[in-house]
């Protein structure tokens, strides 16, 4: 990880660091890690309610979903070992192919929540779902702005160099995109997959 | 740009999206008969290795510096032991 301000590091030189991104990233996870404790104790009181919810979630779009951010999340680390040997179009081709993949999340949340209003589901219908849709509406959130940030570098990367000052905006946005789907792998089987069965 | 895919992560990426099937078959209960418990305690850890890799591997912290891995793996840790504690306290 580098300084937004500098260059690409040396070809095997260890990352210094990205201190603006990784603020946030830290100060972000740890609200998330509230919210993820804040579930399961609620959900250690309603045990029934909360398994019995969580059953009326479809799992294969949640596997689908993670499935899709990981994959997405390659792409993007592709593009920052390409924007470090200054490989401009290699760069633009793999952002172009982290946004298009991740694209997959978005429809497939849309499509879940369709769902869920067309069954008469919201977050007034119980403390199970009151979680689902503050914490997947939170990520939600984070899932798009991510989306506007890989736009806005593939757009930067047609006319500057990416080994240069933009390198470390390449690698700052990078690491937002893990942190999306980071917290998306502890999501899935907090929602979905805690008492499935 | 293919050649990027040889590059270590792609196995890293491959391992995340096992772990990602057999937690989901962990879900159904698989291996583990009527003891649905100890399922739930995998599909969690299972969770949180997928995290740590996506930290060290995804996110570079495996060569950043010692303090700022620290705190990622503290918060992994920390977060993912209280999930497990209360998912207990809750059974």
């Amino acid at each position: 990880m580098t300084d937004g301000s500098q260059g690409a590091p040396a070809q095997g030189a260890p990352s210094v660091s990205a201190p603006g991104i990784l603020t946030f990233i830290i100060a972000d996870v740890t609200i998330f890690g509230v919210l993820f404790v804040a579930f399961m104790v609620e959900r250690s009181h309603q045990v029934p309610l909360f398994n019995q919810s969580s059953s009326s979630l479809d799992v294969r779009l949640g596997l689908l979903n993670t499935l899709v951010l990981m994959t997405s999340g390659l792409f993007v680390v592709l593009a920052v070992l390409a924007a470090g040997q200054g490989r401009a179009s290699v760069t633009r081709q793999w952002l172009l192919a982290s946004f298009v993949v991740g694209a997959g999340f978005g429809i497939n949340k849309l499509i879940e929540y369709g769902d869920k209003f067309a069954h008469g589901i919201n977050l007034l219908t119980n403390d199970f779902f009151m979680f689902y849709f503050v914490l997947t509406g939170v990520h939600f959130v984070h899932f798009l702005a991510g989306m506007v940030v890989l736009a806005l570098l593939w757009f930067r990367t047609r006319g500057e160099a990416v080994d240069g000052p933009l390198f470390g905006w390449i690698e700052s946005g990078a690491l937002y995109w893990h942190m999306v789907d980071l917290l998306w792998i502890v999501i899935f089987p907090m929602l979905y997959l805690l008492g499935s069965r | 740009m293919n050649s990027l895919l040889r590059h270590k992560v792609t196995p890293v990426w491959l391992m995340l999206i096992l772990a990602t099937v057999i937690s989901w078959e962990f879900g159904h209960g698989l291996g583990f008969g009527s003891h649905y418990g100890y399922a739930t305690v995998a599909i969690v850890l299972i969770a949180f290795i997928k995290v740590r890799f996506v930290f060290l591997d995804f996110m570079e912290l495996r060569t950043a510096p010692l303090p700022l891995r620290i705190v990622f793996e503290a918060w992994a840790v920390i977060v993912g032991s209280a999930i497990l504690a209360l998912y207990w306290s809750g059974t």
